[in-house]
């Protein structure tokens, strides 16, 4: 039975060789992904509000800290506490829009 | 590998899904009363929608040696109308006589409005009344951390139910540790691109441990992966997790949570 608080049962260099070429692959996507933002025709003239929250977020993984998933999702999140008075709409947007709580 | 997907919505899925999940070592699914991509216009559409899940997929998961049990209940997408809720609500002690019903579910939030709050909280004295399990959904992403610990309030300060008969599903890093510590089951969903990856379900079993905790697939009509659950299996294999911690998550623990209901039945 794998204890709480257990650390991997792999090295780092085992999970150095397990997955660096996977998240090289999702790093180069999300670095597309930003080029091709900026690339577009700003039609806006404002930062979208879910780019704001990546880049916010995209600082957390360099910062020394860990947690850092939860504390990504953490960020993402809506921090009020209120029930609101209608849903509005089904779906979310995966970061809080501008105005929330 | 023996494994139970405890969450996947097959009313959505096609009959070479169960093939392809009995062939990875499937042999008993639950399936929660969920949103079917449209809001119902009537009651009977519910019906409708509760007669397939105790009437037609077992007879369909059977062909393929899969035990098919559900959870009924008004999902939280369409609870928003609280008048038409407690129109369906009133069908539901109906079928939790139903031999394949475990419990009331997937109850919760979506967006955490006052309606939500007001049907969950009807949903929740439904199953203290007939001394069912509760199955759990919470909210989507942004929605998610403020939705489920509104639920995990609304149970602890109006029922009585104890939690170990409550399961919260969805957790994710942010969520996972309060949902144990206040005593629920916490479920891990699998999804490629919201919720759960195979590998973060494997980091928060390293981080977490493997007690009160499953895994699901969560398959349904978006996109999803009905072996989801093999595959983090899979996963936790590679990383060199021992055999029993594996199987306490994909089988033992579901076989815990689920076996207190006594038509819980995974073939053994």
């Amino acid at each position: 039975m794998t204890s709480p608080a257990n650390p991997s049962p792999m090295n780092r260099t085992e999970i150095a060789d397990l997955y660096f070429l996977e998240h090289r692959a999702r790093l180069l996507d999300l670095a597309a992904f930003l080029d091709r933002y900026d690339r577009a025709d700003d039609d806006t003239g404002t930062d979208d509000f879910r780019l704001t929250a990546l880049r916010n977020a995209i600082a957390l993984l360099i910062d020394g800290s860990g947690d850092r998933t939860a504390r990504v999702l953490d960020l993402m999140s809506d921090h009020s506490t209120e029930p609101i008075d209608q849903a509005g709409m089904k779906g979310a947007c995966g970061t809080p829009p501008p105005g929330t709580g | 590998m023996k494994y139970i997907d405890p969450h996947i919505h097959m009313v959505s899925r096609t009959t070479d899904d169960y093939r392809r999940m009995a062939l990875a070592g499937c042999v008993a699914i639950t399936e929660p009363a969920f949103w079917a991509g449209f809001d119902r216009s009537s009651p009977q559409g519910f019906l409708d929608y509760y007669r397939q899940l105790t009437d037609t997929e077992p007879r369909r998961a059977a062909q393929y040696g899969i035990r098919h049990h559900c959870w009924i209940c008004v999902n939280p997408k369409e609870a928003e109308d609280a008048g038409f809720a407690r129109e369906v609500m009133s069908l539901i002690p109906e079928f939790l006589q139903k031999e394949n019903v475990l419990g009331v579910g997937e109850i919760g939030l979506n967006k955490n409005s006052r309606n939500e709050l007001v049907i969950l909280e009807e949903h929740l004295a439904l199953a203290e009344q007939h001394d069912q399990l509760v199955l759990v959904h919470t909210p989507h992403l942004e929605d998610k951390l403020k939705g489920t610990r509104l639920i995990m309030d609304a149970i602890k300060a109006n029922t009585s139910l104890d939690p170990g008969r409550v399961l919260i599903d969805h957790v994710e890093e942010h969520t996972v540790r309060e949902v144990l510590d206040r005593g629920f089951w916490a479920g891990m969903t699998l999804y490629p691109d919201t919720k759960c990856t195979p590998q973060r379900a494997a980091d928060i079993i390293e981080m977490h441990g493997t007690e009160r905790l499953w895994m699901n697939s969560a398959g349904d009509w978006g996109d999803s992966d009905p072996l989801a659950v093999p595959k983090a299996i899979v996963e936790m294999r590679r990383r060199g997790h021992d055999t029993a911690s594996i199987e306490q998550v994909s089988w033992g623990n579901p076989v815990a949570f689920l076996g207190q209901c006594p038509r819980f039945d995974a073939g053994e």
